[in-house]
């Protein structure tokens, strides 16, 4: 809108520069929850990215006609609305994902990156360019899960890419033996300070590799906030530290 | 319903099943607010009121949801009820009661998005919990919050001093695996209750 930037860079922006978790360090709950293996990670990770862009795409094509004071609730309801979709698909199609992802299926709703997103960019840009942000978004959020995935199930059980895989895989699949050979699994990588261990190591790999650019948040702040627009004391909220 | 049977709930959702510590619910706000003990104390008494409150209005609502048979709806209708509820209390506490709106008030928006507050009111209905089971289970997920928290930022008041923490530990990190610790300390309250 403002300056037209390119659409590649867009795509990419969420990747990288602007990656939803570990930048922005937004849409944590998820993040830590569903990363116990690649499996989870990747299905958590497609289903939070089918929502983010069918709303994106929605809420870029609708915005126009919300009034403004109440555009959260609105685009609170069309997030809901996909959520609901894609919980139903998937309790019919894959209900093994269904039962693995529990409380955090519904909770997409909640996700800060899809409202985070939805209040910074979709409710200023165009369709097609909301869309490749929702794209680029929801696969920064999946390539982060899948990392986290990784380390966690490598060190909790040993193997890589283990499980059914949504029915896909054979039954004989058990994974990529990669430590299961040598050292018995560590079972707490995949139970609750697995996940927090594993967390601030790649937080802490993204500040050691991005030292010198200084683009990477040192705290949780303003920015990715959901309600950083309306946001009426910034100054308090900032000092708050409210994520 | 006994009132150890009460006991149990509560305690079980403080120590056992804590919520930011233990299952993955609020952890936003939990790293997010837990700078200083005061705003930590005030988050914390926010969520366990509008829990115990979205918890007390979503739960006759899954009813009539139930009844109708539109049970799949329930994601929808609650999170609607939820921002509605957060901006009737808001609206409520700044005209009548302007002294605990300015300690809680910037809390109340937040709220709205905080999946402990949506993921108490589904699991509510997910678990079978009776009216009172609910609420007490609402209100010991809060209680537990505000525990988490309050460990949380007399932590993290400790570690204030970055210097001797390595550079590429220094801010979200470094509380990420003060939470860590934390948390694996909550585990030895597993198995608690059978």
């Amino acid at each position: 809108m403002e300056n037209q930037k390119s659409k590649l860079s867009i795509l990419t922006n969420g990747l990288i520069k602007e990656n939803p978790v570990l930048v922005l360090v937004i849409g944590t709950c998820p993040t830590l929850a569903t990363s116990t293996s690649v499996e989870t990670a990747v299905g958590m990770g497609l289903a939070a990215t089918a929502v983010l862009i069918c709303s994106n795409i929605v809420i870029s094509a609708v915005h126009h006609f919300i009034p403004d004071n109440v555009r959260i609730p609105c685009y609170i309801t069309v997030i809901a609305a996909f959520v609901t979709i894609v919980q139903m698909l998937l309790q019919a199609f894959v209900p093994s994902l269904y039962s693995a992802l529990g409380l955090f299926l519904p909770l997409i709703v909640v996700n800060c990156i899809i409202l985070g997103r939805a209040e910074m960019f979709a409710g200023k840009n165009g369709v097609v360019d909301s869309a490749l942000d929702g794209i680029g978004m929801g696969l920064g959020f999946t390539l982060t899960l899948m990392v986290m995935g990784t380390i966690r199930e490598i060190l909790g059980t040993g193997t890589w890419l283990a499980g059914s895989w949504f029915g896909l895989a054979p039954a004989s699949w058990k994974g990529i033996p990669i430590l299961s050979n040598f050292i018995p699994g560590m079972s707490i990588m995949t139970l609750v300070p697995g996940g927090f261990f594993a967390f601030a190591i790649v937080m802490a790999a993204v500040h050691y590799l991005t030292r010198d650019k200084s683009k990477i948040k040192n705290d949780f702040g303003c920015a990715g906030c959901a309600m950083e627009d309306s946001c009426t004391d910034k100054s308090a909220c900032a000092e708050k530290g409210a994520a | 319903m006994s009132f150890t049977k009460i006991l149990i709930i509560i305690i079980s959702m403080v120590l056992v099943n804590n919520y930011p510590l233990a299952q993955f619910l609020g952890i936003c706000p939990f790293l997010g607010v837990s700078k200083d003990i005061e705003s930590s104390k005030g988050m914390g008494i926010a969520v366990t009121f509008v829990m115990v409150l979205a918890t007390a209005v979503t739960w006759p609502i899954q009813q009539l949801l139930n009844k109708f048979g539109i049970g799949y709806l329930q994601t929808l209708v609650f999170i609607l009820v939820i921002a509605a509820l957060v901006q009737l209390v808001e609206m409520f506490m700044k005209k009548s009661m302007p002294a605990l709106y300015s300690s809680l008030g910037i809390f109340l928006p937040l709220i709205t998005t905080n999946c402990a507050v949506l993921g108490v009111c589904i699991s509510n209905i997910d678990d079978g919990l009776n009216y009172i089971e609910s609420l007490v289970q609402a209100f010991g997920a809060g209680i537990g919050f505000l525990f988490a928290m309050l460990i949380m930022a007399g932590v993290r008041s400790k570690i204030e001093d970055q210097s001797r923490i390595p550079e590429s530990f220094r801010g979200v990190p470094i509380v990420l695996v003060t939470a860590a610790i934390l948390s694996l300390s909550f585990m030895g309250f597993n198995g608690m209750f059978s």
